[in-house]
């Protein structure tokens, strides 16, 4: 496929994970809404996944049949996505600036009718593992050599439909098929273990018949060799645990609040100007 | 949830001269598994009932585009709509009361919200499903899909009607749902009969009155009109298979030229064919209208003709709503 993403080094990685570490914070902060922190813990698997040469993608043809999938089931924290397709060349800064705003394409949850960037519209928790079962299975029953990865918060983990869909991707054997588990430890209201507390999720996953990698998923090396063992993984479904910091790269700011989950909460523009003298 | 004695014991049609045929469950199966070949692309997604739901023949034949994902229909319809996603027409299938009422959300937001090309089979539609009882009893469904934006909604009449619908659902781009029954239904249509999405089917003209019915009603309003007749009572008898979008030409041509309308189904008053009748007329050329459906209650186990008779979807409900509308 033309378009394969560059595969940038560990180090060279990081600079990118820090750059759209930025877009993520401005983006919210002029939209005045969203979801920053729940962004943030995500940056490191979806910087190497869009440019560590693991997703294959093609800007030209987005919807490229034998493209890989990545699906963001924890579709709240999308700015992630659009910040890393605008690293990618996808779209300008300016046009992921109008997030959230009336007529902008780049909707406060992922809109696959108006972006065909996005793999799913998602936003209802717990249904993109189904999805990406579907477009694993669809993918097979094509010959495409394509993989799917799935990536959901913990606190999704609590939706049954998610465990559904483990059933049955191993059911179907589904090698072409990596969750990944953005498990940083707080949902809407509190600290996930005191919500509902699903961990360990290793070995459930296990139980249903998956391959599983628990790994410190805001360690872009780690995140790296995890991505390259899953892709090895061809027998069956791969899952990776990644043990995050909800708003990784500026707790110390949002740790000064008072209110380190800071779940759905855009920064105020100063705060937004001490978190952006973090990341450089 | 078992699904194998047809409800041999009613006498759907016998007033109009119609002989009794197979359920559209039945044809739609039928059919499915006859498209396989022509639809490559179309592949079965089942929540373990592909035997009650009749996607059973088409699975046997083609096994490699069809995926049983077990009693689990929320995920059944994320799994179609990442199948749509990826450019398969997935034919998704339960009963109608799990499938939609269930999956309700699922439906929402992974095919309906994306708009993708999943269609919908609800088999075990209204009352008539006999002695299963309430909790197998699809009769909120068509309320539920079709306040969905952009899904189209048939309820076929018969046999030859669901035969006509399964195609033409698979020819269709985007969301459909397809609401099937367990009981036989009469012989309506041939081969040779018109079957478009969107477009009613003018069964019998009169200038009284018109009824308008969908699914096992239209049997038992074509025995209405053939004893209204009897009374020297002329009525329209329009089969409204696509209850969205609605034919709404069809329905001001009623309201205009018949002046009252009956609206039948093995529905709820809530949301089904009877509301979009009732905001058509409304809005373009108010008339009377009543309404012979299931209400505002659940059902309960018994034999399918009991149950009719009790819960009044029966020719003579249809004579005295006609003769009441009339009056009005």
């Amino acid at each position: 496929m033309s378009g394969a993403a560059a595969s940038l080094t560990v180090d060279q990685l990081k600079t990118k994970a820090t750059a759209i570490r930025r877009h993520i914070i401005q983006i919210t902060t002029e939209a005045g809404s969203g979801h920053p922190s729940s962004s943030l813990s995500a940056v490191e698997v979806v910087t190497a996944l869009y440019f560590g040469g693991f997703l294959r993608h093609n800007k030209a043809n987005p919807r490229d049949p034998k493209r890989d999938r990545f699906i963001l089931s924890k579709g709240h924290a999308v700015p992630v996505l659009y910040s890393t397709l605008c690293e990618a060349g996808y779209y300008s800064f300016e046009q992921i600036m109008t997030l959230r705003k009336l007529g902008s394409p780049f909707e406060g949850h992922p809109n696959m009718k108006r972006l065909d960037t996005m793999e799913a519209s998602t936003g209802s928790l717990g249904q993109g593992l189904s999805i990406g079962v579907g477009q694993a299975l669809a993918c097979r029953l094509d010959g495409y050599d394509a993989h799917t990865y799935v990536m959901m918060g913990d606190g999704e983990m609590g939706e049954g439909q998610v465990w559904e869909a483990i059933a049955t991707a191993a059911k179907y054997k589904l090698g072409n098929l990596t969750a990944i588990v953005d498990q940083n430890g707080y949902q809407q209201t509190g600290a996930t273990k005191d919500v509902l507390d699903l961990k360990p999720f290793a070995s459930k996953f296990e139980a249903f018949g998956w391959h599983t990698q628990t790994i410190s998923g805001n360690d872009m090396a780690a995140v790296v060799k995890a991505l390259e063992t899953a892709k090895k993984i061809t027998d069956r479904p791969t899952a990776i645990i990644s043990e995050t910091k909800k708003g990784f790269g500026i707790l110390p700011v949002l740790e000064a609040t008072g209110d380190p989950n800071h779940h759905g909460k855009p920064l105020s523009p100063e705060l937004a100007e001490k978190a952006l003298a973090l990341l450089v | 949830m078992s699904g194998a004695t047809p409800a041999s014991t009613m006498q759907i049609g016998q007033l109009a001269g119609l002989k009794m045929g197979k359920a559209t469950r039945d044809a739609f199966g039928a059919a499915l598994k006859e498209l396989g070949a022509e639809f490559p692309n179309v592949v079965v997604v089942d929540g373990d009932v592909g035997n009650s739901t009749r996607t059973e023949p088409f699975a046997k034949a083609f096994p490699n585009r069809a995926f049983n994902v077990g009693i689990a229909e929320s995920n059944m319809v994320g799994v179609a709509g990442g199948l749509a996603a990826a450019g398969k027409t997935p034919v998704v299938s339960s009963f109608a009361c799990f499938l939609i009422c269930n999956a309700f959300e699922q439906i929402r937001m992974s095919v309906a919200y994306p708009g993708l090309n999943v269609k919908m089979v609800g088999s075990h539609a209204g009352i008539s499903i006999g002695e299963d009882g309430a909790s197998q009893m699809g009769i909120e469904d068509v309320a539920l899909a079709c306040a969905l934006p952009g899904v189209t909604v048939i309820v076929p009449s018969d046999a030859m009607c669901a035969r006509k619908a399964t195609r033409a659902m698979l020819e269709h781009v985007g969301p459909v749902y397809l609401r099937c029954g367990r009981a036989e239904v009469p012989e309506i249509y041939t081969a040779d009969s018109p079957f478009q999405i969107g477009k009613a089917n003018k069964l019998r003209d009169g200038k009284d009155a018109t009824i308008i019915a969908n699914g096992l009603m239209v049997g038992i309003a074509l025995d209405a009109a053939a004893l209204l007749e009897k009374s020297g009572v002329k009525v329209r008898v329009l089969d409204m298979h696509t209850v969205k979008p609605l034919d709404e030409a069809a329905v001001v041509a009623a309201a205009k030229e018949t002046g009252r309308i009956v609206v039948t189904e093995e529905h709820l008053m809530a949301g089904g064919l009877g509301s979009a009748v009732a905001a058509t007329v409304a809005r373009t050329h108010p008339v009377p209208i009543e309404f012979v459906n299931v209400g505002d209650t659940y059902g309960e186990s018994g034999d399918p003709a009991g149950l009719l008779q009790k819960y009044g979807l029966t020719a003579e409900a249809l004579v005295s709503a006609v003769n009441k509308v009339r009056s009005r």
